[in-house]
C-alpha cells in the first residue's frame, strides 16, 4: 500500500550513521519556549482578532503537521503491527531509551548542580564568559557536537592519535581509548548538551533564593550541610524537577548524538524509528514506535508544565546573592570547577577546527612519504567531485543546498508566523484556544515528523490532478519537502519571538501617529516596523540557523543528490579514510562557524530588544 | 553575657560601623535605634555570626565567638519579613531548631505546643505558613526563635511590615513574653515609638557609632545632640550663634542669638564666643517669649499641634486661629555644635 520510492531509500540508507537527530532542534525550541515564557508576558491591547490572520498558519499545520501525525497514528494501530513480538521489541527499545535518558540526566545533574552553585553563589573573573560557553553546545547542531567529540576522542581524534604515536604503533585503527561507539560517548555528549539547562533553571532559582531563609536555618542551629539538605534543596524542588524533566525529555528524544556517537546498536526510540523506516522499510513498526515516542513526550511535557506552574521559590529583594569566594575551601572549589568546566566545554569545540586543519595520518591509499602538519586540503577537497566519493556532486553543494533550504524556511516561517503572531497578540477566546495548538510542534520529534512525511506525501496530494499533469511528481521527492519540515519546526519559535514585540506596541502610539496625519501604511512604517524589526531579525536568524543545523527530519527526507550540510557531515563521518574524516571536520567547522555567528546575532539583537520594549 | 568591643565594618568601601562597643545584662532588652542604613541590621548579623567584623570582637561571658559558627552560637534571630520556611508547616517551622538539636520527638511536641501557646497560635500547627496573615507569620517567626530557648534573642525590625494597631498589640505581647522568659534581647528598629515601648535601654546608632545610650526616659529628656533630638522628635531644634557672657563665663552660662530671639543657656560643652550651636526649645512658662503668626493648626487627639511662622511647633490645648499672632514662652537647652 505504501508506494515508497525504493531507489531513493536504498541510497538514503547507506548507513544508519549518517542521520542526525531531532534532539537538537526539538530541545532548542522547548528551551527557548521556556526562556520566553519567563521573560515576556504579552499583553494585548488591540481589537478582537481576525481569524483570517491565523488561517494560513493553521492550514499549514493541518497539512504538514497534524495530517502526518494522524497518518502515523492510523498506521501504528494497524492489526498487523500489534503483534506480541513487535510490542515486546518496542518495549525493549522503550526500556533502553528510558535507561539511557535517566543515566544521562543523573550525570548532567552531577556536573550541573555544582556548576549552578558556582554561578549562583560566586562572583569571579570571566564568569559571564564561562556561563556563555556552557550555553554554546545547546545551540549547536548535533552533527557539530558529534564531530567535535570525534575530533577529540574518536579513533582519528587528537587523543587517540597522540597516544598511538607515543606507542609507535602502525595500526592507527587500534584505539588506546575507545570512546565513539560506547555508551560513555552518548552520556558525555548528553551532559555536554544539557548542563546549561541545570545551570540556567536551578542556578537562577538559587541565585534569587532569599538568603535569609538559609541564614534563619543557621541561627536555628543547622550546620551548612543540614541547611543544604533541609532548606535549600527542598526549596529548589520545583526548579530541580523542572530542569530534570527537561533534561530527561531531551535525552529521551535524542537522535543525532546516539546515531553518530553511539551507533545503531544503541537502539533508542528515535534511532529505531529511523532504522525501521530507512533500513527495513517497516513503516508500520516505525509508526508504532513514533506513537510511543509521542505519548511519552506528551506525558513529560504535561508533567513539566504542572511543575513549572506550581513552582514556589521565595526570592530575595536583591537581584543576586553572588559574592567573591572568601575561604580557602571556596577558592579551591571555584578555581577547580572553573577549570573543569572550561576544559569540558572548550576541548571538543576547539579540537574540531584544529583537526580540520591538521593532517595527522596518511589518506586512504596514499603511499610513500606523508607530510604531516597544517593543511587546507580538507577544505579544498570539498569543491572536488571525486569518482568513488560518497556524493555525485562536489561536497560543497551540500552547503549550497542547506543555504537554499534555510532561506526558504526563513521566508515561509515568517510569511506564516507574522500574521499568526499579530493575531495572537490580541487575546480572546479563540486565540487562547489556538495558541497551544500552534505551539504543539515544539513537542514532536523531527524524526517522527520525517516519518510522517514519508507516510503522507509519498504520492501526490491530489492524485489525479498531479499525476495527469506532472507524471510521477510527488512532494516527497521534491527538494521542497525539507524546508516544509523545517518551517513546522521553526514556526513556534518565530511566533513566540514576534509576539511580545508586536504586543509591546501600545495602540495609543498608532492612534497618535494617525491623528498626526499618518496613513495606515505610514503608521506601519514609522511605528510598527522600527519597534519590531529587531524581533523579526532574531526570528529570521533563528529559523535560518535551525534549518541549517537540523538533521533528524533531513536525514529521512533529503534526497541523496540534494544532501543538507548535516546529512553530508554524517555521511562523511560514517565513511572510512582520513580524507573523508578530514572533510567531515572541515564541513562541521564551517557549520559551527555559521551557527555561532547566528547565535551571536540573535543574542545581540535580542538582549537590548527584550529590555527596551 | 554579650559584650561587643570596637566592632568595625564597612560596606562597599564606605564605613558602616565604626568601633561599636556595648555589653548587656541578664534579662535585659536593649534596643538599637537608628535610621535605615545606619548599620543596625549588619550589627545583628555580626552578633549572629552571619557576617564577620573587620575589627573588634563579639564576646560571650568573656570568650571570643569568632571561631563559633552561627549554628553553634545558640542565638535566636527574628528576621525582617520573618524568613519563614515556605515548604514547611507552622509546626515544622517552629520545630526546625529543635530538630537541628536532635531532641526526642516527645520533647519537640511539648516545646512546640508551649511556644505556639505563648504566641496564641494553638491550632495552627498544620497550616501552611504561606497562607497566614502578616501578624500570624510574625508570631510563627517568634515561636520558631523562642522554641530553642536561645541564650540571646535578636529582632531585626520585626514589626516593620505590619499595620499600626496590629503593631501595638504584638509589641505588648512581645514585651510580656520577653519579661516572662527572661531571655536577654536585642531589638533593632527605626521606629522610636517601638523602641520606647519595648526597651529597657536604648542605643542610638548614627553614622556608625552609638551617639546616645540610656533608658527611654533618659534618652527622651536629654537627647544630647541635634541629630538625636530631631530623630526622636523631641521638640523644636534651632540653630544660633553663641555669645559668651563675660561676667558669667565661669558658670558656663551664655546667650545664643537665633532668628527667633536670644535664649539663655547653661551648658558644659565649653563653647567659645561665635560658635554655632544647636538648641532644643521646649515650651516653659519662665522662658523667652516669642511672638509669632500661626501658620497651621493640626488636630492631634488630646491637643492641637500648632505650627508658627518660622517652623516652631507647640502643642496647645485650644486651637488658635490660623493667621493670628500668639505668644509662647520657650526654654532652651544646648545640644552642642551645630
Amino acid at each position: 500500500m505504501i508506494m515508497f520510492h525504493r531507489e531513493e531509500t536504498k541510497d538514503a540508507k547507506i548507513s544508519a550513521k549518517e542521520a542526525e537527530g531531532g534532539g537538537f532542534v526539538f530541545s532548542r525550541f522547548i528551551f527557548h519556549h521556556f526562556d520566553f515564557a519567563l521573560r515576556s508576558t504579552p499583553v494585548g491591547q488591540r481589537k478582537p482578532s481576525s481569524f483570517i490572520f491565523l488561517l494560513p498558519a493553521l492550514l499549514f499545520l493541518a497539512v504538514f503537521f497534524f495530517l502526518p501525525l494522524a497518518r502515523i497514528l492510523a498506521l501504528s494501530l494497524d492489526a498487523s503491527v500489534l503483534t506480541s513480538e513487535n510490542l515486546l521489541r518496542a518495549f525493549r527499545v522503550f526500556r533502553f531509551t528510558f535507561y539511557q535518558a535517566s543515566l544521562s540526566t543523573l550525570l548532567t545533574f552531577l556536573l550541573g548542580l555544582p556548576a549552578a552553585v558556582l554561578f549562583a553563589r560566586f562572583d569571579f573573573r570571566g564568569k559571564s564568559l564561562l556561563r556563555a560557553l556552557t550555553a554554546v553546545p545547546f545551540m549547536l547542531p548535533t552533527v557539530v557536537v558529534a564531530a567535535g567529540f570525534n575530533a577529540l576522542l574518536g579513533p582519528r581524534g587528537w587523543v587517540n592519535l597522540a597516544f598511538s604515536s607515543l606507542r609507535n604503533t602502525q595500526h592507527a585503527t587500534l584505539e588506546p581509548f575507545p570512546f565513539i561507539g560506547t555508551i560513555s560517548a552518548i552520556l558525555v555528549a548528553h551532559v555536554f548538551y544539557n548542563t546549561t539547562i541545570v545551570i540556567r533553571i536551578v542556578g537562577n532559582a538559587l541565585a534569587h533564593l532569599d538568603p535569609r531563609l538559609e541564614q534563619a536555618a543557621r541561627t536555628l542551629g543547622a550546620s551548612p550541610f543540614r541547611v543544604w539538605t533541609r532548606v535549600t534543596l527542598p526549596l529548589l524542588r520545583a526548579p530541580i524537577l523542572a530542569a530534570g524533566l527537561l533534561v530527561f525529555l531531551f535525552d529521551f528524544t535524542s537522535f543525532g548524538v546516539i546515531l553518530l556517537l553511539g551507533g545503531p546498536q544503541f537502539s533508542t526510540l528515535e534511532l529505531e524509528i529511523y532504522i525501521q523506516s530507512m533500513q527495513f522499510l517497516n513503516l508500520p513498526m516505525a509508526a508504532l514506535l513514533s506513537l510511543i515516542q509521542l505519548l511519552c513526550t506528551l506525558a513529560f511535557s504535561i508533567l513539566y508544565t504542572r511543575v513549572t506552574t506550581r513552582a514556589l521559590v521565595p526570592t530575595a529583594p536583591k537581584p543576586s546573592t553572588a559574592r567573591p569566594p572568601k575561604s580557602l575551601r571556596e577558592k579551591i572549589f571555584v578555581t577547580a570547577f572553573c577549570l573543569l568546566l572550561s576544559a569540558f566545554f572548550i576541548l571538543p569545540l576547539l579540537s574540531l577546527p584544529l583537526r580540520s586543519l591538521a593532517r595527522l595520518e596518511a589518506d586512504l591509499g596514499q603511499r610513500g612519504q606523508v607530510t604531516y602538519g597544517l593543511t587546507a586540503d580538507y577544505y579544498r577537497e570539498l569543491f572536488v567531485n571525486r569518482r568513488g566519493s560518497v556524493f555525485y556532486v562536489p561536497p560543497i553543494e551540500a552547503a549550497r543546498n542547506s543555504l537554499g533550504y534555510a532561506a526558504a524556511t526563513v521566508a515561509l516561517s515568517l510569511a506564516l508566523g507574522f500574521p499568526a503572531a499579530s493575531a495572537l497578540t490580541r487575546p480572546n477566546r479563540l486565540t487562547k484556544l489556538l495558541d497551544p495548538l500552534i505551539m504543539l510542534p515544539l513537542g514532536a520529534s523531527a524524526v517522527t515528523l520525517g516519518l510522517g512525511y514519508i507516510i503522507t506525501f509519498n504520492r501526490p496530494l491530489i492524485t489525479d490532478y498531479w499525476s495527469l499533469n506532472t507524471g510521477h511528481w510527488s512532494l516527497l521527492t521534491s527538494p521542497l519537502i525539507v524546508p516544509l519540515a523545517h518551517t513546522i519546526i521553526a514556526l513556534p519559535f518565530v511566533i513566540r519571538t514576534l509576539q511580545p514585540a508586536l504586543a509591546s506596541i501600545p495602540e495609543r502610539l498608532r492612534h497618535a501617529a494617525a491623528i498626526l496625519g499618518a496613513s495606515p501604511l505610514r503608521v506601519w512604517q514609522t511605528v510598527d516596523w522600527p519597534i519590531i524589526s529587531r524581533a523579526v531579525l532574531a526570528a529570521a536568524t533563528f529559523a535560518f540557523t535551525v534549518s541549517l543545523g537540523e538533521f533528524g527530519a533531513a536525514s529521512l527526507l533529503a534526497r541523496p543528490d540534494f544532501p543538507t550540510l548535516p546529512v553530508a557531515i554524517a555521511r562523511f563521518l560514517s565513511q572510512p579514510g582520513g580524507l573523508n574524516y578530514g572533510q567531515a571536520m572541515a564541513m562541521s567547522t564551517i557549520l559551527m562557524s555559521v551557527t555561532l555567528v547566528g547565535i551571536i546575532l540573535i543574542e545581540r539583537v535580542r538582549l537590548p530588544g527584550s529590555g527596551e520594549f | 553575657m554579650l559584650t561587643l568591643t570596637n566592632i568595625t565594618k564597612s560596606y562597599e568601601h564606605q564605613p558602616l560601623l565604626i568601633g561599636v562597643s556595648f555589653s548587656m545584662d541578664a534579662g535585659e532588652t536593649v534596643c538599637l535605634l537608628g535610621a535605615s542604613g545606619s548599620g543596625k541590621s549588619t550589627l545583628l548579623r555580626i552578633i549572629a555570626g552571619l557576617e564577620s567584623p573587620e575589627a573588634g570582637r563579639v564576646l560571650w561571658d568573656g570568650a571570643d565567638l569568632a571561631p563559633t559558627p552561627p549554628h553553634a552560637r545558640d542565638f535566636g534571630l527574628v528576621f525582617q519579613d520573618y524568613a519563614l520556611f515556605p515548604h514547611l508547616t507552622v509546626f515544622d517551622n517552629a520545630a526546625f531548631g529543635l530538630r537541628m538539636r536532635n531532641l526526642p520527638k516527645s520533647e519537640i511536641q511539648k516545646r512546640v505546643a508551649e511556644v505556639l501557646d505563648a504566641v496564641n497560635l494553638r491550632g495552627f500547627e498544620s497550616r501552611r505558613v504561606t497562607d497566614l496573615s502578616g501578624g500570624e507569620q510574625q508570631r510563627v517567626a517568634l515561636a520558631r526563635a523562642l522554641a530553642t530557648r536561645p541564650r540571646l534573642l535578636m529582632f531585626d525590625e520585626p514589626l516593620g511590615a505590619l499595620d499600626r494597631s496590629l503593631k501595638e498589640d504584638l509589641l505588648n505581647e512581645l514585651r510580656a513574653i520577653l519579661h516572662r522568659t527572661d531571655i536577654p534581647a536585642i531589638y533593632v528598629t527605626h521606629d522610636q515609638e517601638e523602641a520606647f515601648a519595648i526597651a529597657d535601654r536604648i542605643l542610638l546608632l548614627h553614622e556608625g557609632t552609638i551617639v546616645r545610650e540610656g533608658t527611654p526616659a533618659q534618652v527622651w529628656n536629654d537627647p544630647q545632640s541635634a541629630w538625636a533630638a530631631r530623630f526622636l522628635g523631641v521638640g523644636n531644634v534651632i540653630e544660633g550663634k553663641f555669645r559668651i557672657h563675660a561676667k558669667r563665663s565661669e558658670f558656663r552660662i551664655g546667650k545664643v542669638e537665633t532668628p527667633f530671639g536670644i535664649f539663655e543657656i547653661h551648658c558644659e560643652h565649653g563653647h567659645v564666643d561665635g560658635d554655632y550651636v544647636a538648641l532644643l526649645l521646649k515650651p516653659s512658662a519662665g522662658g523667652t517669649r516669642i511672638q509669632a503668626e500661626v501658620e497651621d493648626v493640626l488636630f492631634n487627639r488630646e491637643q492641637f499641634k500648632v505650627t508658627l511662622r518660622g517652623g516652631l511647633v507647640v502643642q496647645l490645648d485650644e486651637a488658635p486661629k490660623v493667621g493670628s499672632e500668639i505668644s509662647v514662652a520657650f526654654r532652651a537647652e544646648c545640644l552642642g555644635h551645630a
